[in-house]
């Protein structure tokens, strides 16, 4: 594209400007969580006059944020886990072997991708209770994979597509069944892939919050999401300590965007079926 | 293909399908199959009784769905139109970015991948922080927040699927234009947004689709108050199932939610469709 110096300068400085307007209110929610209460709710300041940990002591310490940090983290893990296992054979049939009904499937699936949660949330909330799993591990597991399994596909069919077809069948003509360029050629070669889809899915499996306040019932199960919104001071917000809370459900996410950018930008770009 | 390939395609695909269709189509058919009867969790004696269409006649008659559905309408035009306008102009930006791109592009991402609880959260400590609550004590201020919150979050992605867009486009077009005096403005109206009008279109039905059924950003940041002054159709769903127990008409509300979703979601299939077949014939 051809700009002008002053165009191309005029460009940048726009997008720094947007840019940094995006990361303000991150920055800003840092500053005050490690300033004293009494900072709180003067004047918004950028530049902190004394650095204090008051705020995240009291999340760890009084909140036991760390419960809801394990729930997260085992509720994604898990779910991240099972979509990936189940999905990826399922787009490696539709990517590589010849059936009918092929478009319809991929068409189901995001069509699934679709769903507002609100619209199957009740009747996954009976199902639950009727089988003992409101509050539970696996009833928060299995809710998520109606938004993880056909994540997991969409993404991992476009990635099985993309592997050069000539080393599944140079294995083939070995003697290898189809099972085995699946496992053994298809697999390893779409691990880049698997990543993507993984990170993705972890992503969206740690914010989600409809599902985790409908189906967890104590603080001992509630995921980070639902234990910071439902954070409650006596008589107010405690904002030193939602803020705190904030940062800490934030990090995880920013260690994975600064790690993987361009994988999750790939994959965005590629599934976009989840905004 | 032989008898041996269509077993392993059923070896390969009946697990992921079957889960789907337990955690999914199914439910959506219990929905469907509770908004046609009267199911009231506050009065198990009156059991379930089926009543046909009446919870959908309730809804139209029902002034609080009314505007529910008249906020959501609202909350998705004002959203999209912003997160359009300024993904595009991040988008363009960053296209242009030569040097440290890949460093601007991830700080541009934070923001979307920031739950949105905590975003909205952080938002309303900000709208709080100078002045206190006055923001959420207003019917039409209350909005403020919520939309300054979700343009926040969604900018970014809307920039980055532009941005995809805009890479496709073969900068030999912008070129030649240039060479024949075509200023930027008009290199940009002519050129750049016609080619990159399918990548524009799909960030619309997209955004369009994940902002008809808004929950978490409202839930934070005002409940749907003051009052239900702000309140989407999700959320009023949410709270007649969940608040009130009325499992039928809950249910009735929450397919309306599905059925639009569903619309939105089969032109965005279409859309995608329609891509790929280009992928395929360029």
């Amino acid at each position: 594209m051809i700009v002008t110096p002053a165009g191309r300068r005029l460009a940048v400085a726009g997008t720094m400007l947007l840019v940094t307007a995006g990361l303000v209110p991150l920055y800003f929610a840092l500053v005050s969580s490690l300033g004293p209460e009494a900072r709180l709710f003067e004047a918004p300041s950028l530049r902190p006059d004394r650095i204090v940990f008051d705020h995240y002591r009291a999340l760890f310490e009084h909140r036991d944020f760390w419960t809801p940090i394990r729930n997260s983290l085992i509720v994604a893990g898990a779910t991240t886990g099972l979509a990936l296992a189940l999905g990826a054979p399922c787009a490696y049939a539709i990517a590589r072997l010849p059936f009918r009904g092929k478009a319809w499937i991929l068409s189901g699936v995001l069509a699934v991708s679709m769903f507002p949660q609100v619209s199957i949330v009740s009747p996954l909330f009976l199902v639950l209770r009727t089988v003992g799993l409101v509050n539970t591990f696996p009833g928060l597991v299995l809710p998520y994979l109606t938004f993880a399994m056909p994540l997991s596909i969409w993404l991992l069919v476009g990635v099985f597509r993309q592997l050069p077809a000539a080393v599944e069948e140079a294995a083939r003509l070995d003697g290898a069944s189809r099972l085995r360029a699946f496992w053994s050629v298809a697999l390893p070669l779409a691990r880049p892939g698997l990543a993507t889809t993984a990170i993705l899915t972890f992503l969206y499996s740690w914010n989600e919050f409809l599902f985790a306040l409908s189906f967890t019932l104590g603080p001992e199960r509630h995921t980070v999401p639902v234990a910071i919104a439902l954070f409650r001071g006596q008589y107010q917000v405690a904002w030193g300590e939602v803020l705190a809370g904030a940062l800490v459900a934030t990090l995880p996410i920013v260690l994975l965007v600064l790690l993987a950018e361009r994988r999750i930008v790939s994959g965005l770009t590629a599934g976009a079926i989840k905004g | 293909m032989n008898g041996n390939e269509s077993r392993l395609v059923w070896l390969l695909t009946v697990p992921a399908l079957t889960v789907i269709a337990g955690v999914a189509t199914f439910p959506i058919l219990w929905t469907f199959w509770e908004s046609l009867h009267r199911h009231d969790l506050r009065m198990p004696w009156i059991g379930m009784p089926f009543v046909g269409l009446d919870n959908y006649l309730e809804v139209f008659a029902d002034r609080r769905a009314w505007s529910a559905l008249l906020h959501t309408v609202f909350f998705v035009a004002t959203t999209v139109a912003i997160e359009l306008v300024l993904g595009l102009a991040l988008a363009l930006g960053l296209h242009r970015v030569s040097r440290g791109r890949g460093l601007l592009r991830t700080a541009a991402l934070l923001p979307w991948a920031v739950p949105t609880v905590v975003g909205a959260l952080i938002w309303r400590f900000i709208f709080e922080s100078p002045l206190g609550p006055v923001w959420f004590a207003d019917a039409s201020a209350a909005w403020l927040p919520i939309v300054v919150a979700d343009v926040w979050k969604a900018t970014p992605f809307v920039a980055l699927l532009l941005l995809a867009g805009l890479q496709q486009i073969d900068p030999a077009l912008d070129e030649a234009a240039s060479l024949d005096g075509a200023g930027a403005l008009r290199r940009l109206r002519e050129i750049t947004l016609p080619l990159l009008a399918p990548a524009l279109a799909a960030a619309i039905v997209f955004r369009s689709l994940d902002a008809f059924r808004v929950f978490d950003v409202i839930y934070v940041l005002t409940g749907g108050g003051p009052g239900t002054a702000t309140e989407p159709i999700s959320l009023y769903a949410f709270s007649v199932l969940f608040r009130e127990l009325r499992i039928g008409y809950g249910s009735a509300l929450s397919m309306l939610v599905f059925a639009v979703s569903f619309v939105l979601a089969l032109v965005w299939i279409k859309l995608l469709g329609a891509a790929r077949a280009g992928d395929v014939g360029s």
